[in-house]
């Protein structure tokens, strides 16, 4: 029984940067902005996160910093994209091969270093309950940040009318514009918490996963929040859905290479993207609704004529 | 509002001036609307109509120029100002999301917090009460564009606006939905509502407009009351000249001549969740005749172009037919060597490469049929012989450009056009299929296409023309068919067709459609 909860603590710590930087562009992409720099904005927030609590000496400032950083890299994207309209793809991966540079740069002198942990809940009397204590009271405070936010933000963008305003810009800014919608100043608040919640999943993992600066410790994973953004045609509940399947596999794959299994390693270790590509393809099999999710402007810049 | 103020214009607009570049769109437009009036902005395309409303609703920024509203000068910066004081405007192109309900599209426009269902039935009440019913459940992309147009009037008269901007509004409507357009306009002013009406239809401005004011490259070149003009009089002073009048000389012995194309029981699954199946169309298009298809936007033509012309092959061989030939699992080139020609509804991006010289377009489209004069040995490429082909179809179409052999996309669009169609003319196709042929072309211009395309029916070819100007096709064909929803009519013959029976059939049996089920996260 202790070894099935461990398992399912694993998978939660494995899917939530991923929930959480895919939240955050799934935003972004609603209105209608493809911001590829996932990964660079989450390894800024990793080695922020990192470095501010292991100077400080407090997870806590870490979290804020990786928070900020992911915020003010994003935002070097968004003036590019959207004050003087550059191209959004290609903007987009020079932010990520930037921010892969940049915080190696920044985190040498955090190589090999013990860093600051954020401690999981501790509630008296209700983390100790058997098998559910440590699953719904125990866990990382990140955690519960990622399913807040996923709800948080399923309201938003289907409950209110900034989030119907957002959702219009995405499908089209022209008539948004026509209407007298503020498109560009709507788009930078999206990419900025899209740069945030990159930040935070970034401080997730230098913070909560392995408290320790290694480089290039995201290791792909803003790509497969990128993509799960999509297989997810625009959804949270199932981006969520894609997150923990993917976290599923992973640590599933993980423990069968560990139990020898006689399968090569390295198709063990692509199991968790087919498992969840398929997964995320047979969700999304109603054409119609795919399309009525997919923002008909993505990625196409908005420069109103004046 | 002081009492000096009553017969006060509501709107009076004073040298109003807007340049792109080095194009000036408006060049000092003086205009007037008083209060309970519907007043027509009449002009050509191109002619600056749609730029001076923009300034009007805030979308776009005057150069210099007065707007003053009841009497008081103000700058209108964006349209949410507009809204505020009271101007209302439905756009040409809708500024519609397809992806969202009906009750959402009027909820973004409207600046208060009710809630959607509170909108949803008010903007019911409103669109019953005008008699233009609307389901505000409805996805928009599913709605046709009457249906479409009548979300943005009710939008826009949820606002109370004072002035109410119609941009070419019966362009998309069948004549019978421009009737009940023309009522609504006629309760609005009669509430004391004024209305701007922009419009290049000459009839029905002189149907219901009070006043007009004509604009002609960007110049207000004058102002008239158009119940006192005649249609031609009005042209004139749109257009500056007389338009040569389009001749049809009879089509004689049609019905012995062979059938050039054919569609033979023709359907189609809808490519993607926004677009019409096209049910069973059967059609034949003999040597020496014009076939015009007419139908409002939206109920198929262009799934019916694209599987005419081959750029969405068919499952069905014989469901096209082209001379004789079973032509329906060919691409594009295969019919095209087969002597069939196509011209698309989209110019730029569809019709010709924006950013390439026209030489290279014609190249484009001509590379098979052609290839022989074009292409020479190893595959290279004969320049000479092709830009003289070019410089030959400019002189034939008189296609006015700024350099020998300009990119597509710097020539107008009445130029474009009939460069693009002189480009299938000048193989002497046995078969023609024309989408749009004259959209957004000027008046000459389209005179020029209509009558080169009558021209080359008589030589002995078919010609297919799908069209939404319902003047266009009466002007050019032999026979007009309907299309709606996807369906076919039967071709009626000229001599029967009037523009009352057509737009009953456009208008298709019944308006309603089925309501869907949507899942929101």
């Amino acid at each position: 029984m202790d070894i099935t909860v461990n398992i399912l603590l694993t998978i939660a710590t494995a899917a939530t940067p991923l929930l959480i930087a895919a939240i955050g562009e799934l935003v972004v992409e609603r209105s209608g902005v493809l911001n590829l720099g996932v990964e660079g904005m989450m390894i800024m927030g990793a080695v922020g996160g990192f470095g501010a609590g292991y100077l400080t000496g407090s997870p806590w400032i870490g979290l804020l910093a990786a928070i900020a950083l992911g915020a003010v890299f994003s935002l070097l994207f968004a003036v590019m994209t959207l004050s003087l309209a550059t191209n959004q793809v290609a903007t987009g991966l020079s932010l990520t091969l930037l921010g892969l540079g940049l915080s190696g740069m920044m985190g040498t002198s955090f190589v090999g270093q013990p860093g600051a942990r954020l401690p999981n809940l501790d509630i008296p009397g209700l983390t100790a309950m058997p098998v559910i204590g440590r699953l719904l009271f125990g866990q990382d405070p990140i955690f519960y940040i990622s399913i807040a936010l996923t709800a948080a933000v399923m309201w938003f963008l289907f409950k209110t009318r900034t989030g119907l305003t957002l959702r219009s810009i995405g499908d089209s800014h022209t008539s948004a514009h026509a209407l007298g919608i503020r498109v560009i100043r709507y788009r930078y608040l999206a990419v900025i918490f899209g740069g945030a919640c990159a930040g935070l999943a970034g401080g997730h993992l230098s913070l909560v996963y392995t408290p320790q600066w290694v480089e290039n410790m995201t290791a792909g994973r803003g790509w497969i929040a990128l993509a799960l953004v999509v297989f997810a045609s625009w959804r949270p509940w199932r981006v969520l859905a894609g997150a923990y399947i993917f976290g599923a596999v992973w640590i599933g794959q993980l423990h069968a290479q560990a139990f020898g299994i006689p399968v090569p390693s390295q198709l063990l270790s692509s199991l968790p993207y087919l498992a969840t590509i398929v997964v995320l393809v047979l969700i999304s099999r109603n054409k119609r609704l795919t399309m009525m999710n997919t923002p008909a402007s993505l990625g196409q810049p908005f420069v109103p004529d004046r | 509002m002081s009492a000096n103020q009553d017969d006060a214009n509501l709107l009076e607009v004073r040298g109003l001036t807007k340049t792109f570049g080095t194009l000036t769109a408006c060049d000092h437009i003086d205009l007037t609307v008083a209060k309970g009036e519907i007043h027509a902005l009449l002009g050509e395309n191109g002619a600056g109509k749609s730029t001076l409303v923009k300034m009007l609703f805030g979308t776009l920024e005057p150069n210099s120029g007065e707007i003053f509203w009841n009497g008081q000068a103000v700058t209108i910066t964006n349209p949410g100002l507009a809204k505020k004081l009271g101007i209302g405007m439905v756009f040409q192109h809708f500024s519609l999301f397809e992806a969202l309900t009906a009750a959402e599209n009027i909820a973004l426009s409207l600046d208060d917090g009710s809630p959607i269902s509170t909108i949803a039935a008010k903007a019911r009440a409103l669109s019953y009460s005008y008699g233009l019913p609307l389901d505000p459940q409805s996805l928009v992309g599913d709605l046709s564009v009457g249906e479409r147009q009548r979300i943005e009037i009710i939008r826009c008269l949820l606002q109370t606006p004072q002035l109410i901007i119609l941009d070419e509004p019966t362009s998309v409507l069948t004549p019978q939905e421009a009737d009940k357009l023309f009522e609504t306009l006629e309760r609005l002013r009669s509430e004391g509502k004024s209305i701007l009406y922009i419009s290049h239809r000459l009839e029905e401005v002189k149907r219901i407009c009070d006043r007009a004011t004509v604009l002609r490259h960007g110049k207000v070149v004058g102002h008239c009351n158009p119940r006192k003009e005649t249609a031609a009089s009005l042209a004139r002073m749109m257009v500056g000249n007389d338009v040569q009048a389009v001749v049809r000389a009879p089509a004689q012995g049609i019905e012995t001549a062979p059938p050039l194309l054919e569609i033979r029981a023709l359907s189609r699954k809808p490519a993607t969740p926004f677009s019409i199946p096209l049910k069973n169309i059967n059609l034949t298009v003999r040597a020496g005749e014009v076939i015009g298809i007419a139908g409002v936007a939206g109920n198929g033509q262009g799934e019916f172009f694209e599987s005419v012309s081959g750029e969405v092959p068919q499952q069905d061989a014989a469901s096209v037919r082209i001379r004789s030939k079973d032509a329906g699992g060919l691409s594009i080139t295969g019919r095209r060597l087969m002597g069939a020609a196509f011209v698309p509804e989209e110019r730029l991006g569809h019709g010709a490469a924006p950013r390439m010289k026209l030489s290279e377009n014609l190249l484009l489209s001509r590379h098979a049929t052609d290839g022989k004069v074009f292409v020479g040995a190893g595959g290279m490429v004969k320049s000479d012989a092709i830009y003289a082909a070019a410089q030959r179809i400019i002189k034939a179409m008189d296609v006015r450009k700024s350099a020998a052999d300009p990119e597509a996309a710097a020539l107008s669009g009445g130029n474009l056009q009939k460069f693009i169609v002189g480009r299938e003319l000048d193989r002497r196709p046995g078969v023609m299929v024309v989408n749009q042929p004259t959209w957004g072309v000027d008046a000459g211009a389209a005179a020029h296409i209509r009558q080169t395309l009558i021209e080359l029916a008589r030589s002995g070819s078919a010609v297919l023309v799908i069209s939404q100007d319902l003047d266009e096709l009466f002007e050019i064909s032999d026979a007009i068919a309907v299309m709606h929803n996807g369906e076919l009519s039967k071709p009626l013959p000229i001599a029967e067709a009037t523009f009352e029976k057509i737009g009953l059939l456009m208008g298709g049996a019944e308006p309603g459609h089925a309501e869907h089920a949507l899942e929101t996260s």
